[in-house]
């Protein structure tokens, strides 16, 4: 099987080069049956990769140890659940599944586009190709997921436990299909550049890609402070690391562009920086897969020092170096149609947000580089901390939430003070409303920034409510339908519009999450006996008592922990630190169950109000001696049977080794029979669950402004761009 | 005023303020960063009051922990040196002896140094390309 991987990557590979040479040809000899044929390549990539792809989860799900992927990342002792997942925990497998997601989406955006943009196309196709060559180089020289061991083990090493979390099922293809569905865009914008197609009309048939590949970044970022917040336990969901930066590098500048094209497509402005938002966005995704990989930054979640780092510069070099130079030389054909006909107008705002959005990425990108400019300037490698990006993230974010309200606020061209008044007083009437109302609660007045968030908030809530409101009463007044029907035939014809109301909605609630829990948390961290109380942010916390679980899997000591208020019962919380076995037999036969990974399962009260949230960190120490006796005893014992009689030594290690795991077993339950004090942390957070669930609600507004519009209003809005397509066709033959 | 001229002023203005906000970005992460060290410079210089990024490898046998406390030694990846350090606060779940750390801390007595509180940041196991040891001659690697 592994011999049959090995041949498809090279066979994709060929495939991928050939695709490239086709595309090029038909594109500039004019060849529509070489495009053709390129477009197909890459059809077959995607067929010969989801083979190759297939085989590595079947070798993962089979436990088949005589590929080295397997052997070092998943073992028999895995859940099933996991061992699918453990494919893209390597770096070879991560690599796997970034290529062939890329031919995947690759062959829906030329599926979808195949009798639209058929100079642009060409190129587009191969571009894209040229991505999956380069990544199948990687899995075929660098990074091999098929390489094979010549000595198959019994066993293999396991999943590290960190990774066994539901999001971590989602987190990686969710991210690396945000990044290769952003290389869509970016592949179209070269091939509008190279080919002079830079009207309007690549942009429409990729805006869907771009919209989706943001949804899906969006949804990996999500799911991995989601994972941060249960699995990791230090209780928060983001730390500004590299490679969570990196993620939000590419989402920043996307969500930039997802906005200014609408600018594009109404009124022919913002080319120049369309095509260049575009590119970054592109070659930022390349830069995230590199960070995590390169290990040139320190990370929690990177790859460590690898091989790769060489060709992903050469590959970023390249896509820096020629998108400037594609823009530079094409500044000629990408000027605006239109000026700005006032700062007070939707574009003037879109704009705004477009330079606080590249604003807030440059931000990250330089905290997140510091380290390697800093080493470059001054000799020494120096980093800054959250303190650092809060400063400049924090004021930056805050007016990103308020011009989401003002923006659709606004009208085109020009702001006029009827629609000021039409506009702005509902919504500002609620933020000065709820300001007000926050600054009556006690303490709330010590978090000035956490009250200006949550009236900003309050306004963009308005906004949308009110927008929905008026477009939901005019279709009533025009249809004569219930309120909820007109409500849904309004949302349903003008979907993109709508969608992006309720992300705008979704987006503002969980920014409300993080300003109102991060500014009024309360964390403690304490030891504690069973029987033993403590008390945080009014809460009277009790450890009920110990927990001891010895696995197949891993050994569990936990606590059951009592929460009351004023003397009510308020939850009953369980959390546990699990320890894994590790493999280093030097750790001896008893102390090798307690000295492998470990991973924390939060005890969580989740909550519309707040969030209680507590782990536990139970210390080893009082077992050391008891282990140490273990591990001399069973070491006597089995030098004892190998010295033996050979016929019964297999009888006699199978007895040890059942002795063993009652030792085992008896020695974590000496945690619960005589009990010593455990560490934990607790966390009290008002408002965490806002932050899950305004992402819920942003999500559910990407999917409905993604999702197709009825035939009638597709062909309403054709016509109107057939009829803008023709008079930039007469512009340009003039 | 003419519209030509409009544009020129508002780009000038427009460029003058990022050129601002980009210096005080750029001035502020330099005073504000905090210097990696490795254990041997922190040990040939550190300086007490002055905040380090302390990076290396847990030394073996080093972790102790008592009273909320945590103490490690931290060795340095090019010389057979390592500090000592006392840390509070959360500790990553991946933290062990033989793993690679980062924790910012201040000079504190001989070759004591103390760990700012919920700092430390700890190398992620299941993404090093080191192949870990393969299942050895101990039995079975778990419960059965």
């Amino acid at each position: 099987m592994a011999t049959v991987g090995r041949a498809l990557l090279i066979v994709a590979f060929a495939v991928a080069l050939y695709g490239v040479g086709a595309s090029l040809y038909g594109a500039f000899a004019g060849g529509r049956a070489w495009v053709d044929s390129g477009r197909r390549a890459v059809y077959a990539l995607a067929g010969v990769l989801t083979i190759a792809f297939a085989i590595m989860e079947i070798a993962f799900l089979r436990s088949d140890f005589s590929f080295d992927v397997v052997a070092t990342h998943s073992s028999t002792t895995t859940p099933t659940f996991y061992k699918a997942t453990a494919a893209w925990s390597s770096q070879e497998g991560s690599l796997l599944l970034w290529v062939w997601l890329l031919s995947v989406w690759s062959s829906l955006a030329l599926l979808v586009t195949r009798r639209r943009v058929r100079e642009v196309a060409p190129v587009a196709t191969a571009v894209l190709l040229t991505f999956a060559s380069f990544f199948l180089m990687l899995t075929i020289f660098f990074a091999q997921p098929f390489t094979t061991l010549a000595a198959v083990p019994q066993e293999g090493t396991g999943l590290n436990p960190l990774l066994r979390h539901p999001a971590m099922m989602f987190h990686p293809p969710m991210l690396y299909s945000g990044y290769t569905l952003f290389s869509i865009p970016f592949a179209f914008a070269i091939g509008a550049l190279i080919t002079r197609r830079l009207n309007a009309e690549w942009i429409v048939s990729t805006r869907r890609f771009a919209l989706a590949a943001w949804l899906c970044l969006g949804v990996g970022i999500v799911l991995g402070a989601r994972w941060s917040y249960t699995e990791l336990g230090w209780g928060g969901y983001w730390a500004w690391d590299p490679v969570e930066n990196a993620s939000l590098l590419p989402w920043l500048t996307g969500t930039a562009f997802i906005h200014s094209i609408m600018i594009q497509e109404r009124r022919g402005m913002l080319k120049v920086w369309n095509a260049s938002l575009v590119l970054a966005t592109g070659t930022l995704a390349i830069l995230g897969t590199f960070l995590v990989r390169s290990g040139i930054l320190d990370s929690i979640h990177a790859f460590g020092a690898s091989t790769l780092g060489v060709p992903f510069l050469i590959l970023i070099g390249a896509m820096v170096l020629g998108s400037v130079g594609l823009v530079v030389w094409r500044r000629a054909d990408l000027t605006s149609e239109h000026r700005l006909d006032s700062l007070l107008s939707r574009e003037a705002v879109f704009l705004f947000q477009n330079v606080i959005l590249v604003g807030l990425a440059f931000v990250v990108w330089w905290g997140t580089f510091f380290p390697l400019i800093s080493e470059a300037v001054t000799g020494t490698r120096a980093s800054v901390g959250p303190p650092w990006f809060d400063k400049y993230i924090v004021p930056l974010a805050f007016v990103l939430v308020a011009l989401s309200g003002i923006g659709p606020l606004v009208p085109w061209r020009r702001l006029t003070w009827a629609s000021v008044r039409r506009g702005f007083v509902l919504p500002a009437l609620a933020a000065l409303v709820t300001v007000l109302a926050l600054l009556a609660v006690p303490g709330a007045w010590m978090e000035p920034k956490a009250a200006a968030f949550t009236g900003v908030v309050a306004f963009v809530l308005a906004s949308v409510g009110q927008e929905l409101w008026r477009g939901m009463r005019a279709r009533q007044a025009s249809a004569r339908e219930s309120a909820p029907v007109a409500l849904a035939g309004v949302v349903r014809r003008n979907r993109r519009r709508y969608g992006g109301y309720v992300v705008h909605a979704g987006f503002a609630v969980l920014l409300l999450g993080v300003a109102v829990s991060s500014s009024f948390q309360h964390a403690r961290d304490i030891s504690l006996r069973p029987g033993q109380s403590a008390r945080v942010d009014g809460f009277d916390i009790t450890y009920v008592r110990a927990t001891a679980r010895a696995a197949s899997e891993k050994i569990s000591l936990g606590a059951v922990l009592d929460i009351s208020k004023h003397g009510r019962h308020v939850a009953t919380l369980r959390t546990t630190r699990g320890f894994y076995p590790s493999q280093d037999i030097s750790q001896g036969i008893v102390g090798r169950f307690f000295g492998g990974e470990s991973e924390s399962e939060v005890g969580l009260r989740a909550g519309l109000g707040r969030d209680i949230w507590t782990v536990i960190n139970p210390n080893l120490a009082p077992l050391t001696p008891i282990i140490e006796q273990g591990n001399r005893t069973f070491r006597r014992a089995m030098v004892g049977i190998m010295t033996g009689p050979a016929a019964k030594r297999q009888q006699a290690v199978a007895q040890l080794y059942a002795l063993r795991d009652a030792a085992v077993t008896a020695v974590a339950r000496r945690f619960v029979t005589s009990p010593w004090p455990a560490d934990f942390r607790f966390i009290v957070s008002p408002l965490a669950t806002w932050i899950w669930l305004g992402a819920i609600i942003t999500f559910l507004g990407g999917l409905l402004a993604l999702w197709p519009a009825p035939a009638a209003a597709r062909r309403r809005v054709s016509a109107g761009y057939a009829a803008r397509v023709a008079r930039e066709l007469a512009r340009t033959t003039q | 005023m003419d519209p030509s001229r409009k544009r020129r002023i508002r780009l000038v203005v427009a460029l003058t303020a990022a050129l601002l906000a980009a210096s005080a970005l750029i001035y502020t992460s330099f005073s504000a960063g905090s210097d990696e060290k490795t254990a041997g410079q922190l040990l040939d210089g550190a300086v007490a009051g002055k905040t380090y990024t302390l990076a290396g490898t847990v030394k073996d046998g080093s972790v102790r922990r008592a009273d909320g406390v945590l103490w490690f030694s931290v060795r340095d990846p090019h010389r057979p040196v390592a500090v000592r350090v006392r840390y509070t606060g959360i500790v990553p779940d991946p933290f062990r002896a033989g793993r690679g750390v980062m924790v910012k801390v201040q000079r504190g007595a001989g070759d004591l140094f103390v760990g700012e509180k919920d700092t430390m940041v700890t190398k992620c196991p299941s993404k090093f390309q080191v192949a870990p040891p393969r299942p050895g001659s101990g039995g079975p690697a778990s419960l059965t």
